[in-house]
């Protein structure tokens, strides 16, 4: 199946919900495959994820053996949460709608255009994205705080710092999920509008949007559950007079142990996260179709700065250097903190020098490893963690992207959908606990999983499964069934269409979900810190243990840590990116 | 590889070209695979836990807070003289310890706790976390002052002064007189000079909290707090960010001078080539942290826990403390380093609160200062 087959033209641009002919009766080893598909992933979810919760939660609501849902009223009745829930909704909802504004243009520059050094930039907007908190919480508040570069604008301590910050771990996420789908539309639909007289704007309102709107939505529901859960950016740029769910289920459990407080917060989330799913699943839906899809090599053009010769006035070219604008000056905000504390890293008391790189090689007098055996750590995890989620999140994306005929059947996969989203919208705080309480002889069996390292990358895996998912379904579901249609009627049977079809084409976007993963891994600090063992710590969690020590020193080697995880972060990301611009002319 | 990609179908490859890239891709995919194989941590680790397992009898696992750590080797030493092999687990920060262990009590985390401090000593020893042990070393008598509540079930271990720190580089160029006690922060001349950190997410925040409960009582304190929010107080989020960000002394030249910090804190900002620090802490504004150490209940190995203990108080870890923990030993035959006698004693009156009365009141005071400060 090579890339011309996908776009034929004498394929409609886009075709309807299109029904598969499906042989009446599955074979055996049909039914085996999709039970498995649907199996391992549960299974997954069900012991790593949904267990622990029920059993932490379990414990708040649970008094002298009695079922105490009182809890409920107590906390309600104070203000205080009231407050917290609005909070909440109002960072996430107010951070992902600029997430979204911001990150369309930046996905169509970057995904749709061609530039020198776009590879670069497509790495570096990856990187805040798996900074820790505790890092960017440095490089954001010198930036602010009085007498900083930025100390004019007065913005330390506001909502509006917590905003940015959330935009800018986030940006990301919406340029990589929107741009994944976007670089594979097949531009012509757009110019057959163009061509009957519509403007770009018009073109782009009633053809470009609502093809790209599940991978709005998707990107969007990610966004909001990373803002909702944010933790760490909260506290550090804001402090508890903007406290969230998130914030006030680590307090109540980690410093005052009220487990009946945060289990009702811990619902509260629970719901506020399958509310969002829900409306975003809505959106999806209703706009989700078969999608001509071509490869980049089709539809990415070159990004010029002049109009180019022979073409009209309105023929689009003033959008794009809009959106190039746009894009430019939020690269631009995006570099800042990486900036400074590239900067901040190579300042050694008076001077410039590379002293704390240097002493990456040492523990610094603080730690139980080298930074440069962390870093080792973190990569080993990482690849597990990846490996993983690559497997589970491959497993659902292939299930949810299939349209079962009856009813029952399509809310089964809405779902299935829904639910491997959960693990983003809940507290790593539960979850982390959570792991304590049920982890000691799981199932009776004689192990202790609790202080073991397999735990750590497994957790990694459950937050990570979502991002894979995310990436690679929309893909997968913008496939014209008329292809697999097109492949069983020349006598392909069900496994060889699912190979030479669904996984040819989901394949190039593999890569992308492979960078995702992998970051996410990378970057994971809040189940990672309640699991982690010393003798095998992870770089954030070292970065983390160095920036609270006194001394210059030691502050000087976390900055350079964390421009170690930047780069490292980077570099894999774009790695990532020629495996898929490799694999796409390729057959997998 | 990247030649090709980087101009991606310009034009319809040959079919050759095609196979030549899926070879390639296959190879790509091999070599992928092997390099996954080699450095899979589940892989590595699952073959180390054997080794662990087969030894298992002779494994203490010391629980502690994510501030531990020791000079490498000492604990090779004390592998060396008991045959025990030390695993550490580190959970969290000291309150996170302690709710840890609590909610972990039937089937705990490991065989030593070290790291729960006096704010959270009496809710350890009241879940029954701990169990009584009298350490035999030579410094359980120095221990014992710091015994919580009349028990043995924690064994003091280290402990260090919560205290106000100053620059002195910045009242110097700003030509004014430095503040010395709690009451002269809350002066006219000390407007928007002092940044803390949150009481209710940082354990020194904490215990700043309980050296002024200490200091104007239970119900004198919240007035101090309400004086101090009037005069310009900052509140940060951790130690990192209050001292790093906010401090003028710090790792990052920020605007405040004056700082919660620790005792011990001053050494640390002697500047390249010079000889005297360019901070101070200011003796009469302290809070007395002391970190314990217990053998926890229901341990797999409680005669390695109490070896272990003992080797908390030997001479060998207790020189190691100021170092790697930035904390006082208690021993006092221990050595502390040179320039911490010279620029980091440890208050003589420091503020106390009892531990109990800690365990009973925080939660309340806590609430209260919250809405006093935060709002």
């Amino acid at each position: 199946m090579s890339t011309a087959t996908a776009t034929r033209p004498d394929l409609p641009v886009t075709g309807g919900p299109g029904r598969v002919a499906r042989p009446s009766r599955p074979s055996a080893g049909q039914v085996l495959f999709w039970s498995a598909a649907v199996a391992v992933p549960l299974l997954f979810l069900g012991v790593f994820f949904a267990w622990p919760v029920v059993v932490m939660v379990g414990r708040g609501f649970v008094t002298d053996g009695h079922l105490d849902l009182s809890a409920f009223a107590e906390v309600f009745s104070r203000p205080r949460t009231w407050r917290i829930v609005g909070l909440t909704l109002a960072q996430a909802s107010i951070a992902t709608a600029l997430s979204v504004l911001l990150g369309l243009p930046g996905a169509y520059v970057l995904h749709r255009r061609r530039f020198r050094g776009r590879s670069v930039v497509r790495a570096l907007v990856t990187v805040p994205f798996v900074l820790p908190t505790v890092v960017v919480g440095v490089a954001f508040r010198s930036l602010l705080v009085d007498g900083g570069p930025l100390g004019f604008l007065h913005l330390d301590g506001t909502f509006a710092a917590i905003v940015s910050a959330l935009v800018f771990f986030n940006y990301a996420v919406v340029v990589r999920a929107v741009g994944g789908l976007w670089e594979r539309l097949d531009p012509r639909a757009a110019q057959a509008a163009r061509a009957l007289g519509a403007s770009p704007w018009r073109a782009f309102r009633t053809v470009t949007l609502p093809a790209l709107t599940p991978a709005i939505a998707s990107a969007a529901s990610l966004t909001f559950l990373f803002c909702a859960t944010a933790f760490g950016t909260v506290l550090v740029l804001g402090g508890l007079q903007f406290g969230t769910i998130e914030t006030e289920i680590w307090i109540q459990t980690t410093q005052f142990l009220d487990l009946r407080a945060a289990a009702v917060l811990s619902v509260v989330q629970l719901v506020v996260v399958a509310g969002v799913l829900v409306v975003a699943g809505r959106a999806r839906s209703r706009q989700e179709r078969a999608l001509a899809l071509g490869a980049p090599s089709q539809t990415v053009r070159a990004l010029t700065l002049r109009r180019p010769a022979g073409r009209p006035r309105g023929d689009g070219h003033a959008p794009a250097l809009a959106a190039a604008a746009v894009t430019a000056v939020v690269v631009a905000l995006l570099a800042l903190p990486l900036v400074n504390l590239v900067v901040r890293s190579l300042r050694v008391g008076d001077r410039w020098g590379l002293d704390h790189y240097t002493a990456l090689g040492t523990t610094g007098g603080a730690l139980t490893v080298t930074v440069w055996q962390a870093t080792l750590n973190s990569l080993r995890v990482a690849v597990d963690a990846t490996v993983l989620a690559l497997v589970v999140g491959g497993l659902v994306a292939l299930v949810v992207s299939r349209r079962p005929r009856r009813t029952a059947g399509r809310r089964a996969v809405a779902g299935l959908d829904a639910l491997f989203m959960l693990p983003l919208g809940v507290s790593a705080v539960t979850v982390g606990f959570g792991f304590l309480l049920s982890m000691h002889h799981p199932f009776g069996l004689d192990v202790d999983l609790r202080t073991s390292p397999v735990l750590v990358p497994i957790a990694q895996a459950v937050v990570a499964v979502p991002l894979v998912v995310r990436t690679v379904l929309p893909v997968l579901r913008a496939i014209d069934p008329r292809l697999r249609e097109a492949a069983a009627t020349l006598g392909a049977g069900p496994g060889r269409v699912l190979r030479t079809v669904d996984l040819t084409i989901a394949a190039r976007s593999v890569g992308l979900a492979v960078g995702f993963a992998f970051a996410a891994s990378l970057g994971e600090f809040g189940a990672t810190s309640f699991l982690a063992r010393p003798d095998r710590p992870t770089l954030p969690v070292v970065i983390f243990r160095l920036i609270g020590r006194p001394g210059a020193d030691t502050y000087g080697m976390a900055l350079a840590a964390s421009v170690v995880l930047a780069v490292l972060t980077a570099g894999i990301v774009a790695a990532c990116e020629r495996l898929r611009a490799a694999g796409a002319g390729g057959e997998w | 590889m990247a030649s090709t990609s980087s101009h991606p179908g310009r034009s319809p490859r040959s079919a050759r070209t095609r196979s030549a890239r899926t070879r390639m891709t296959a190879a790509a995919a091999a070599a992928l695979g092997l390099a996954l194989a080699g450095c899979s941590a589940i892989g590595t680790s699952s073959a180390s836990d054997g080794d662990a397992t087969s030894t298992s009898s002779g494994t203490v696992t010391l629980v502690a807070h994510d501030s531990f750590g020791l000079s490498d080797g000492i604990l090779d030493d004390f592998t060396k003289e008991t045959g025990l092999k030390v695993e550490v687990v580190q959970p969290g920060d000291a309150g996170t310890l302690v709710n840890q262990l609590v909610l972990t009590k039937d089937a705990p985390l490991g065989d030593l706790a070290y790291g729960i401090d006096n704010s959270f000593a009496s809710r350890a020893i009241d879940e029954g976390v701990v169990v009584p042990y009298t350490s035999s070393a030579p410094a359980a008598k120095d221990a014992a002052q710091y015994a919580v509540g009349g028990s043995d079930a924690l064994t003091a271990v280290d402990l260090g002064d919560v205290c106000i720190n100053t620059d002195h580089t910045w009242f110097t160029e700003h030509g004014l007189a430095e503040p010395s006690t709690l009451d002269d922060l809350t002066k006219p001349e000390y407007k928007d000079l002092l940044v803390v950190p949150n009481a209710v997410t940082s354990s020194p925040g904490l215990a700043f909290l309980l050296a002024t409960v200490g200091a104007f009582g239970e119900d004198g304190w919240q007035d101090y707090w309400t004086k101090l929010k009037a005069n310009g107080l900052k509140v940060a989020d951790g130690w990192t960010e209050a001292y790093d960000t906010d401090f003028s002394g710090g790792g990052g030249n920020g605007p405040r001078p004056i700082v919660l910090s620790y005792a011990s804190s001053p050494p640390f900002t002697v500047p390249e080539g010079g000889t005297e620090p360019t901070t101070g802490a200011l003796l009469d504004t302290c809070f007395r942290q002391v970190e314990y150490a217990g053998v926890l209940a229901g341990a797999k190995n409680p005669e390695g826990a109490q070896k272990l203990l003992d080797f908390l108080l030997s001479d060998e870890v207790q020189d190691d403390i100021p170092g790697t923990m930035y904390m006082y030993p208690v021993s006092s035959t221990a050595t502390l380093p040179d320039d911490w006698a010279t620029w980091a004693p440890l208050a003589t009156k420091p503020f106390s609160v009892a531990p109990d009365e800690i365990t009973t009141n925080r939660e309340a005071w806590l609430a209260d200062w919250s809405e006093i400060v935060i709002g």
